[in-house]
């Protein structure tokens, strides 16, 4: 992925909390996880083979993330961002189109 | 990142997100993918509560939230009476709680906050009929505190106080029936959902959203670091769980029992192909196996009769 698609929330979360202590220890900003990119807890990546999907969804449906989007062709986008590499989509693919292959950092 | 419209009317789930990246459940957890699936169903139209659990952590520690939508975190043992409170408070308010396009009040909490802490004040709630939903994510141990057993661990199950060998032992007694001590309270809608079956389990949740009164659902998530099995083989888990009869899917509406799944003219399948995948049940013998076969059958043919009964 060229860009995160959060990057608008990231910049937002990162000026209002560093800004000052929210009253009451309110957390006011939905989804203001996205800063945590848990990307970097993976060993294991999943490498997507294009040719072989038959664009069933099923990676997307349990991407326990989410870190899979879908794209216009309805192709699944892998988010590396925050894809912690439990393998889940590589298992449930019914073609095999995903891997997991050891990370080369 | 936006579904395309093409994508949206191929998807068999709602395609909103308001379950966001960045959480810190562990690889595979079977419970962020359930609370992702919640947030699917009721969008942001939903107002959370959640004690002391996993959840708590994978909502998000201060000062950052996983949810697209509101969340009160409480303590261990009130889920139930907050979800009371928090809908009494939305009506005094003149907002509309369930219902087509009401707002839902859901009390997420694990099987621990649910089956030994939170026991009294889910009775509560069940038995005042606050226009609510409790889900129970059944992951069969305390994980978060260091895999403990609960009242729904499974009999020969190991966690770090059933460690087995010579001088201990492993869980002695039978995984406790949750979802029968809720029906025994006549409840508006009571339901089994798993994480393998998101259709069904998501049509479940828009049906409590429908019916008025207290609702209960036990949402199955297995836990790949409390299970000892491969973060990968979580859905496989979930999925074997139904087919084996271990965690049917069936749910309890206004009297009547009606069965999801697995399909009551087929024999389910060995619980062996279950238990084999997971490394909490590898110091089982084979005494202890077929006992639990045994007891997994004879639960499986009392629902089967109730469903008969109460159709």
């Amino acid at each position: 992925m060229a860009e995160s698609p959060f990057k608008e929330e990231i910049e937002r979360v990162e000026k209002e909390y560093s800004e000052k202590m929210t009253p009451g220890a309110i957390v006011y900003i939905p989804g203001s996880s996205v800063i945590n990119k848990t990307g970097s807890w993976r060993v294991f990546m999943p490498e997507f083979k294009r040719d072989k999907c038959v664009r069933c969804y099923l990676c997307y449906i349990y991407c326990p993330e989410p870190a899979i989007y879908l794209d216009e062709e309805n192709y699944p986008v892998f988010d590396y961002d925050y894809c912690k590499g439990c393998g889940i989509c590589a298992n449930e693919c019914p073609t095999k189109a995903i891997e997991m292959v050891r990370e080369v950092k | 990142m936006e579904i395309p419209e093409n994508v949206k009317k191929r998807l068999s789930l709602p395609a909103e997100e308001y379950f966001y990246a960045g959480h810190t459940a562990c690889q595979g957890c079977g419970a962020a993918l359930g609370l992702r699936y919640v947030l699917k169903a009721y969008k942001n139209r939903a107002i959370f509560t959640i004690p002391a659990c996993c959840s708590t952590i994978i909502a998000g520690a201060w000062p950052y939230l996983t949810f697209g939508a509101p969340l009160f975190q409480t303590a261990f043992e009130t889920t139930g009476a907050v979800i009371g409170g928090i809908e009494a408070g939305l009506k005094a308010k003149g907002y509309k709680v369930k219902g087509e396009d009401g707002i839902m009040v859901v009390g997420w909490a694990g099987d621990g906050g649910t089956a030994d802490i939170g026991l009294q004040a889910l009775s509560g709630f069940l038995e005042r009929d606050h226009d609510g939903l409790y889900i129970m994510y059944d992951n069969e141990a305390y994980m978060n505190t260091g895999i403990q057993r609960s009242s729904s661990t499974p009999k020969g199950a190991w966690t770090t106080n059933t460690p087995g060998g010579k001088k201990h032992f492993l869980e002695q007694k039978p995984k406790k029936k949750v979802i029968d001590i809720v029906i025994a309270h006549k409840p508006a809608y009571a339901a089994t959902a798993s994480i393998a079956f998101p259709e069904d389990f998501i049509r479940k949740l828009k049906k409590a959203q429908k019916i008025k009164g207290a609702s209960f659902i036990q949402l199955f998530a297995p836990c790949p670091t409390g299970w000892r099995s491969p973060t990968d083989k979580s859905i496989e888990l979930a999925r074997l769980a139904v087919q084996t009869a271990y965690f049917p899917l069936f749910e309890y509406e206004g009297g009547k029992y009606k069965i999801n799944m697995p399909s009551t003219k087929k024999e389910p399948k060995p619980l062996e192909e279950y238990l084999k995948l997971q490394g909490r049940f590898k110091y089982m013998t084979k005494e202890d196996i077929a006992a639990l076969q045994e007891w997994v059958l004879r639960e499986w043919e009392e629902l089967k009769k109730k469903a008969e009964m109460f159709k």
